[in-house]
């Protein structure tokens, strides 16, 4: 279980901001970090990981004492075993992918592991290439392989899918998921993409100017109403188009815009940009054979 | 027959300098790129002076500096017996400093140019500074290290000021090939100063084009 307490002053651009951060996360636990670019999402995690001092507070791993301001304690982060997956995957360019996951082991460590990981992750073909030959999704499951070779006591995932593409990205959550059941891992992703969040984690954490705001299970963050709809998607509102009597609203659903009829009362709290959710009662469903 | 001393005198002191500036620039460029100390501003500019101070300053104060007959170069004479000037250590002293910029600037911009993340990715996985530092940074400024290899080096044969200064011209010990060319002109021996210009001119060309042909990726089957 990891404890965390603390409080940080960060320099943003319209000023500074008070980062408290006040959470327990189970072990095996998978949680999400939400909120906006700026909610002090990214800094919670360098401050875990180490890579960023806190002025006051503590973390604690089960009873070992990671950072502990009043002792004066601040372990390094070379002494804590963390597994971080950065946003740009970070793999080092002289290395081959073999070589990058040897790199992370330690010293004595079983060479197994890395024969594991390559096999799970499926880089056998690609383990004596150097990671700029490599594609987005290829580079990214380097990455996580690599952060997962220490064995660590938590998986830090720093909005590792955001820059790859909507089919790549499934695949790499379907690998996500794989390795936190198999390796029993404590992982702390920060994500913006609410189908991901749903996807992914047992709870989320909401970031707001620097404190969480809501804590839960991704069902009752994301959607206030109880919906009982059989079919239910996450989207991002493009348009809202009044037409005669109804009202069109365009949602982006996924890679695809999908468009749903509203009247006034529903699109007045809506605006451009919200994310919504689309729920359907399954009692007109039409399939379609598309492959 | 032509005297070739002056042309061994010339590589000698590049060779032996390069090597030198290469060992102090990396950890000086590790520092630059990392610190957060007030007094950044102040050893980058102490480092980048001799890129426009003229050399026979920078010869003046070390004669001055090193010359026995002060208590400093008296001192160093004394107890660690050294005599820096007018030998070969004086000028591989002086020509460390007068090159230090041509070694620094490019390995400093080439660290810092890689992204952070590296680092820290390698501080995550428990490595030390050092092993970061030399199995993960330096690996990925090779065209970097190799253009301050190589401005050092051409640098320090074009020197003239700093090493007639403190080296004087003492024929077949501090005798370089750019001052034989000075005094082979002022005695009129217009051939064997063409001699000496032609080798400098051919050496500078060949090490200049080497780096341009490396860090443009001409011989990239070469560099790997």
């Amino acid at each position: 279980m990891i404890k965390i307490d603390i409080h940080k002053k960060l320099s943003a651009y319209d000023g500074t901001m008070n980062l408290y951060i006040q959470c327990q996360i189970e072990k095996g636990e998978f949680v999400t970090l939400y909120g906006e670019s700026g909610a002090g999402k990214t800094s919670t995690l360098r401050i875990l990981a180490g890579l960023l001092k806190p002025d006051k507070g503590e973390i604690t791993l089960d009873n070992t004492s990671w950072v502990d301001t009043k002792n004066k304690i601040f372990l390094a982060p070379q002494n804590r075993n963390i597994g971080y997956v950065f946003q740009d995957y970070a793999l080092f360019p002289n290395m081959t992918v073999l070589q990058n996951l040897e790199f992370a082991s330690k010293k004595g460590q079983d060479k197994k592991v890395i024969s594991d990981l390559i096999e799970m992750m499926e880089l056998g073909d690609l383990h004596n290439r150097k990671p700029q030959t490599l594609s987005g999704g290829q580079q990214q499951r380097v990455a996580l392989a690599r952060a997962l070779v220490c064995k660590p006591d938590i998986l830090l995932l720093d909005e590792p899918l955001a820059a790859l593409d909507y089919k790549i990205r499934l695949k790499l959550q379907d690998y996500i998921t794989r390795i936190h059941n198999e390796y029993g891992l404590t992982t702390l992703l920060v994500s913006h993409d609410i189908g991901e969040i749903m996807k992914l984690s047992d709870r989320v954490f909401v970031l707001e100017h620097g404190k969480i705001s809501r804590k839960g299970i991704p069902n009752e963050i994301f959607s206030n109403k109880k919906i009982s709809g059989k079919f239910k998607f996450i989207g991002e509102v493009l348009k809202i188009e009044p037409q005669d009597v109804v009202i069109v609203v365009s949602v982006l659903i996924q890679n695809n815009v999908v468009k749903v009829i509203a009247d006034k009362s529903e699109v007045q709290s809506l605006n451009i940009g919200d994310k919504v959710m689309v729920a359907s009662k399954a009692f007109n469903p039409i399939l379609y054979k598309i492959e | 027959m032509m005297n070739w001393d002056p042309l061994f005198i010339t590589l000698k002191l590049a060779v032996v300098t390069t090597a030198i500036l290469l060992v102090i620039s990396i950890p000086m460029a590790y520092w630059l790129v990392n610190t957060k100390s007030r007094s950044k501003p102040f050893i980058e500019t102490l480092i980048s002076m001799p890129l426009v101070l003229p050399p026979t300053v920078l010869g003046f104060y070390f004669l001055v500096a090193f010359s026995p007959g002060n208590a400093f170069g008296n001192w160093i004479n004394e107890w660690l017996g050294l005599k820096l000037v007018f030998s070969f250590g004086g000028l591989v002293l002086a020509s460390i400093i007068y090159s230090l910029p041509f070694m620094v600037h490019p390995i400093q911009s080439g660290l810092s140019i890689l992204p952070h993340s590296l680092t820290e990715a390698s501080q995550v996985m428990g490595k030390s500074k050092w092993t970061t530092l030399f199995k993960v940074l330096l690996p990925n400024c090779k065209t970097s290290l190799l253009t301050g290899i190589v401005l050092a080096f051409a640098h320090t044969v074009g020197e003239f000021g700093v090493v007639l200064m403190i080296g004087g011209s003492i024929p077949g010990k501090t005798k370089v090939a750019s001052i034989a060319i000075y005094d082979e002109v002022e005695a009129m021996n217009y051939g064997a100063a063409n001699f000496y210009a032609t080798v400098l001119f051919i050496i500078t060309f060949c090490v200049l084009l080497m780096v341009y042909l490396i860090n443009g990726g001409y011989l990239k089957r070469f560099w790997k």
